[in-house]
């Protein structure tokens, strides 16, 4: 096993301003950066404020920015940096900075309750839910979502626009409609909910232009604007442009309650 | 010192995995205003990381199972030692908790006609487990986040408040429970952000804080899992039940070092993977006890056609319960046929094709390309026992989820206790956590709502004494210039200490003099956790975190090495060297654990004399209709004679 010493610069501070801390720290075979951090904490700085849960790449917690990449902590090994570089561990750009490496991340909370949830399909209970694999494939994907926010740090329309939040739920949350969109049995049209609709007009939809960042980030590898956003665009346009797909909605429906 | 704030709730549920939450969408529905708090955000707990899926009898995969086969199943994985009455809730109701789960929007895997598809797990008769690919545990902790929220938008509707009749409590963390006179009156928690402390009024708390495995260095946990919740029973006067058996899972990442311990999925078993020694050899074939003898293949041929004919087959080895295979890969590692970072291979890459390994065991693809620069559809995986689950758990009603002992206290998942036995079958944790999340949040409501008249009050002086044991790290310096001080000790390094301790003296093998003398090391380590000091201020410091959370590792610690120590016998997830077979007679005793000293929490200095004192308790007999699921013949191996004939 080799070990070898490495700089770090860490960005240490709080809601009223901060900077970066050198630090020389021990390297061992096979560690990760949040490995690092914990050292740096055991030796060192044991303040050092920093987030983190499984270790696994799982639970989404340790989000931070590596060399200015937003990344997850646990999932970067220290071999892919060269050792003679110094490694700059900053927190999340895009949220609040409580403290150090940690950030206030209730926007994505606040956003996750705008989103109209699951509606279940009326008449079928619990047990008589038949989906094909083919079906839910799809949502599937989106589901695999760590709600690690790196997305939602990295997307530009919100990274240096605060402004823009109020009206912008970002990938992630865009990307969450979209999998209620697909979902085989949500019954929120039924309802009278155009999830489509609310993705472009409530949610922001319009802000996003496809760069892909949110993509890039993603630790998961979701497809986030290829199989989410672009899909959700295409059919919120549909939707709202299209005043034949409009009628011919709206026809289908009222045929269906009379029948039913 | 300043005013605490206080608020008033029915129901506070302390832990947001999928118990807590359960529970606090039960508690919810029933009308009581509930308040959840995590420690970490909501959404992250260590539920997260389970994988392989939920045990439910919903005969999807093979029409022959139904409850009582997993009954039969979940009772011989934990050797007969389980709470009967909540092994027999738990495999009734299973099948319903995850139905509802696809009514709050969970996707499952599918079978090809539609249903939830159903996976082969160790101990398992029949395909059991509802699953998500190999992350089935963040579907679960998902859904559950998902229909929180949904009610929040109800609430909102109805009262233009989201958090009015259910709020989580983020990133904060509990360090009492408060009582008046013998009853819950509500819980002490600090805010991690910010180190303000705040009291939740309540008549009914419902722990559901999960497990122990950060006292062990070698672990699968998450850096929540501290035995907060044990702790916090104990020091409100409810015993724990025997927390001698801890599960160590068998198959761990053992390299690099930094990841040594993060789990290996039992679905890479259950989907084919096979273990094999540095000779090459499927070693599991040697290791199949008595009791289990006619259930198991003989053969290779015979274990790799089951997974085709299992009517006609017996399965593999490999799917032995947990604890059968850790110690056999433990004894093989000890012979010398160990892999060159000390454990066993796991090769599921002849097993199968590569694009099949990836779809079924995708982030077990992800995690040891990403992790360990291994490639599993080429080559094999290194893997060796890691401390996964505490079998042990605060001492509960069994329909009720009811603590003993304490009115108003709940408890479900892994910190109660019985459910599992000795020994956890995989899957049945997802699925307990649903069945009993929900029975106490059921529970506590109606409890919480038949105490209006007389809500129990919270007295000052409880909260003075809180604040104060939460503050006392930083007053260390200050103290310590009295003579009969030492040194500051940094929090860091007791804890590594401590799992240094409990990894080498109450591991997976144990033996009476290391166990005393781990009992010997825990007293000093916490007579030296009272100089635990800390750097710095209150605001997000996890120096402080961890020297208030030390406390909780010490007591849960004691709690194990005192009971491992205590039953001489080998069951489950207890194995003692020096007493190697199962003894009928300790199959109807109980260990508890209490508090020596019950009135105080702050009399930890004295190294002589330990916290914990057992007692011993018999367990009920078993129903004789759950008992006629069984043949005679397997009875007699786990039974003492006066109870086959009662």
């Amino acid at each position: 096993m080799s070990s070898y010493e490495a700089r770090f610069k860490v960005w240490r501070g709080d809601a009223d301003g901060g900077g970066l801390e050198d630090f020389k720290v021990e390297v061992n075979d096979g560690e990760v950066v949040l490995d690092i951090i914990h050292r740096l904490q055991a030796t060192q700085a044991p303040d050092l404020a920093v987030r983190w849960n499984c270790k696994a790449g799982k639970c989404g917690s340790c989000s931070a920015e590596i060399n200015g990449r937003p990344r997850l902590l646990c999932m970067t090994r220290m071999s892919v940096f060269d050792r003679e570089e110094t490694i700059t561990v900053t927190p999340l750009r895009a949220f609040p900075v409580v403290r150090d490496l940690v950030t206030n991340v209730g926007f994505n909370y606040d956003k996750a309750r705008e989103i109209p949830s699951f509606v279940p399909p009326p008449g079928l209970g619990p047990g008589e839910y038949r989906m094909m694999q083919e079906d839910v494939d799809r949502s599937q994907e989106f589901r695999k979502c760590i709600e690690c926010f790196l997305c939602q740090d990295t997307c530009h329309v919100v990274r240096d626009h605060e402004e823009n939040k109020q009206a912008f739920a970002g990938p992630r949350f865009l990307m969450r409609v979209a999998e209620l969109d697909m979902h085989p049995l949500d019954a929120a049209a039924e309802s009278g909910l155009d999830r489509k609709r609310a993705a472009q007009d409530e949610h922001g939809l319009g802000y996003c232009n496809i760069t892909k960042c949110c993509t890039e980030v993603c630790p998961e590898g979701i497809k986030i604007t290829d199989n989410a956003l672009i899909p959700l665009k295409e059919r919120a346009v549909d939707r709202k442009y299209d005043p034949l797909v409009w009628l011919g909605n709206k026809i289908r429906r009222r045929s269906a309650s009379s029948g039913g | 010192m300043s005013v605490v704030e206080r608020q008033e709730w029915d129901v506070v549920v302390v832990g947001a995995g999928g118990a807590g939450l359960r529970a606090a969408i039960e508690a919810r529905e029933r009308g009581a205003r509930t308040a959840v708090i995590c420690k970490s955000l909501f959404g992250k707990a260590h539920t997260v990381m389970a994988e392989g899926g939920i045990a439910a009898a919903m005969a999807n995969a093979n029409p022959h199972d139904n409850w009582q086969v997993h009954f039969r199943d979940t009772l011989r994985g934990g050797k007969f030692l389980n709470q009967w009455r909540m092994a027999e809730l738990h495999a009734q109701e299973a099948p319903d908790r995850v139905w509802e789960l696809e009514t709050w929007g969970a996707l499952f895997d599918r079978t090809k006609d539609g249903r939830i598809s159903q996976r082969n797990f160790g101990g398992h008769e029949y395909p059991r487990l509802a699953h998500v690919g190999d992350r089935t545990g963040l579907e679960l902790i998902r859904t559950l986040q998902q229909k929180i929220v949904a009610l929040q938008q109800e609430d909102f509707k109805e009262t233009g408040d989201y958090e009015s009749r259910l709020k989580v409590f983020q990133e904060c963390t509990v360090t009492r429970v408060l009582k008046d006179g013998s009853r819950v009156s509500g819980v002490f928690a600090y805010e991690r952000e910010s180190g303000r402390f705040f009291v939740l009024e309540a008549p009914a708390v419902v722990i559901a804080t999960g497990g122990i495995g950060k006292s062990f260095k070698v672990t699968s946990n998450s850096w929540e899992y501290t035995g907060d919740g044990h702790a916090l029973a104990l020091l409100a006067g409810a015993p724990l039940l025997n927390m001698e058996f801890v599960q160590f899972h068998p198959t761990g990442m053992v390299w690099p070092p930094s990841v040594k311990g993060i789990l290996v999925t039992e679905s890479v078993r259950g989907d084919g993977g096979v273990l094999r020694n540095s000779d090459g050899k499927r070693f599991m074939f040697d290791y199949i006890p008595d009791v289990f003898k006619e259930k198991y293949a003989e053969t290779e041929d015979e274990a790799d056609r089951w997974y085709d004919d299992p009517d006609n087959n017996r399965r593999p080895p490999e799917l032995l319960p947990r604890d059968e295979v850790a110690r056999a890969i433990n004894a093989e590692v000890k012979e010398g046929r160990g892999s060159p970072h000390g454990g066993v291979f796991l090769d599921v890459s002849t097993r199968m094709p590569a694009e099949v390994i990836k779809r079924r065991l995708p982030s077990m693809y992800h995690q040891f390309k990403e992790l360990a620069d291994v490639d599993i559809t080429a080559e094999a995986m290194e893997v060796g026992p890691t401390c996964h689950y505490v079998m042990g758990g605060i001492a509960v009603e069994s329909d009720s989820a009811a603590a003993r002992g304490v009115p108003g206290l709940y408890a479900a998942g892994e910190v109660a206790g019985g459910m599992h036995g000795s020994n956890r079958l995989g899957g049945n944790s997802l699925s307990d956590l649903l069945v009993f999340g929900r029975r106490a949040g059921l529970h506590a409501a109606e409890y919480a709502a038949g105490v209006t008249a007389d809500r129990p009050r919270v007295h000052d002086g409880q909260v003075s004494s809180a604040a104060a044991e939460a503050l006392r790290p930083f007053s260390v310096e200050a103290e310590i210039e009295e003579p009969a001080g030492g040194p500051p000790e940094n929090p860091y390094t007791l804890h590594q200490e401590l799992q240094q301790t409990m990894n080498d003296l109450v591991g997976i093998i144990r033996r009476e003099p290391e166990m005393k003398q781990a009992l010997e090391k825990l007293a000093e380590l916490r007579v030296r956790a009272r100089r635990a000091g800390v750097e710095g201020h209150r605001q997000f410091n996890p120096g402080w975190h961890l020297a208030l959370d030390l406390r909780n590792m010490l007591l849960v610690s004691e709690c194990v090495a005192r009971a491992a120590l205590e039953r001489t016998e080998s069951r489950g997830g207890h194995t003692r060297e020096d007493h190697p077979s199962m003894d009928r007679r300790w199959r109807r005793i109980n260990l508890l654990c209490g508090l020596t000293d019950p009135t105080g929490g702050l009399t930890a200095t004295d190294p002589l004399r330990g916290q914990i004192a057992l007692t011993r308790e018999t367990t009920e007999p078993i129903r004789p209709d759950l008992l006629a699921l069984f043949d005679k013949e397997e009875l007699v191996k786990y039974l003492a004679e006066e109870e086959l004939y009662e």
